[in-house]
C-alpha cells in the first residue's frame, strides 16, 4: 500500500513538473519575442477606436473559404502624405496583422495576405498627415486558418 | 528557408513591387500531435528604393505562410529595390532586384 502511494505521488509530482516546464517555458518564450509587437498592436487598437471613416479603398473578400490565406488590399494612393497603413483583425488573438510605415517615394498602397481564425470584422487603418482613418469590412471565414 | 522572390516593374513613373518570401510563419499557438509548434515568423521588414527606405513594416504572426506583399513606389525602370527581413529567431534575409 505504501509503495503504491509513493508511486502515485511520484508520478503526480513529475506530471506537475512537466506541466510547469511546458507551461512556463513556451509561452514566456513566445511572449518575450512578441512583446514589442503586442505593444504596437495595443497602440493600433487604441487608435482604431477613435478613428473616423476613411476615404480610401479597402478590398477584402466578403467570404473567405480558407482562413489561412485571406488576400486584402488598401489603396490610398489618392491621399497625400500617407505615413502608415495597418491591417487589424478584431477577433484574432493578436488583432494587428501588420503595420506598414511608408515614407519617401512610397505610394499609399499595400496588398498582402493574412490568416484569420474565424469570422471577424477586418479594419484597415490609414494614417495620413497625422490623422488616422479606418474602413472596416466583415469577412466570413468558413475554415479557420489558425490551427483550428 | 529564406528564399525571396522580388519583382519590381515600372510603369508610368510608378514601380509596382511584388515580393514573395518563403517563410513558415508559425504563430507559436498551433499544435501538432499535442505539442506546440514553436513560433517562427517574420517580425520586421524593410523595402528600400535606391538606398532610401520607403517601407518599414512591423509584421505579426497573423500574416499568411509564405507572405506576399505588394507596394507602389514612385520611380523608373532600372531603379534598385532591396528587401530585407528579420524573424523572431533573429534570422535575416534579403534580396535585391533592378526594376524592369
Amino acid at each position: 500500500m505504501k509503495r503504491r502511494l509513493f508511486l502515485k505521488s511520484a508520478m503526480a509530482g513529475s506530471a506537475v513538473a512537466t506541466a510547469v516546464g511546458a507551461g512556463l517555458l513556451t509561452p514566456t518564450m513566445v511572449f518575450a519575442n512578441s512583446a514589442d509587437f503586442k505593444a504596437v498592436s495595443d497602440a493600433a487598437g487604441a487608435s482604431s477606436a477613435g478613428a473616423g471613416k476613411g476615404s480610401f479603398k479597402f478590398k477584402a473578400p466578403k467570404i473567405a473559404e480558407n482562413g489561412a490565406v485571406v488576400p486584402m488590399t488598401v489603396d490610398a494612393s489618392k491621399m497625400d502624405g500617407v505615413t502608415n497603413i495597418s491591417f487589424f483583425v478584431v477577433n484574432n488573438s493578436t488583432p494587428l496583422a501588420a503595420s506598414f510605415n511608408l515614407s519617401g517615394a512610397a505610394a499609399g498602397y499595400v496588398s498582402t495576405r493574412i490568416k484569420m481564425g474565424k469570422t471577424s470584422p477586418v479594419e484597415a487603418l490609414v494614417t495620413a498627415g497625422g490623422t488616422t482613418t479606418k474602413v472596416a469590412q466583415e469577412v466570413k471565414v468558413t475554415i479557420g486558418g489558425c490551427g483550428g | 528557408m529564406g528564399k525571396i522572390k522580388l519583382k519590381p516593374k515600372a510603369r508610368k513613373g510608378v514601380i509596382g513591387i511584388k515580393a514573395l518570401i518563403k517563410h513558415p510563419m508559425e504563430t507559436g499557438q498551433r499544435k501538432k500531435k499535442g505539442k506546440l509548434v514553436p513560433a517562427n515568423h517574420i517580425t520586421h521588414m524593410t523595402v528600400s528604393h535606391n538606398g532610401n527606405v520607403v517601407v518599414d513594416a512591423d509584421i505579426g504572426a497573423t500574416i499568411s505562410k509564405d507572405p506576399y506583399f505588394k507596394f507602389n513606389v514612385a520611380g523608373a525602370k532600372g531603379d534598385t529595390i532591396e528587401l530585407t527581413y528579420k524573424d523572431n529567431n533573429g534570422k535575416t534575409g534579403s534580396a535585391t532586384a533592378k526594376s524592369k
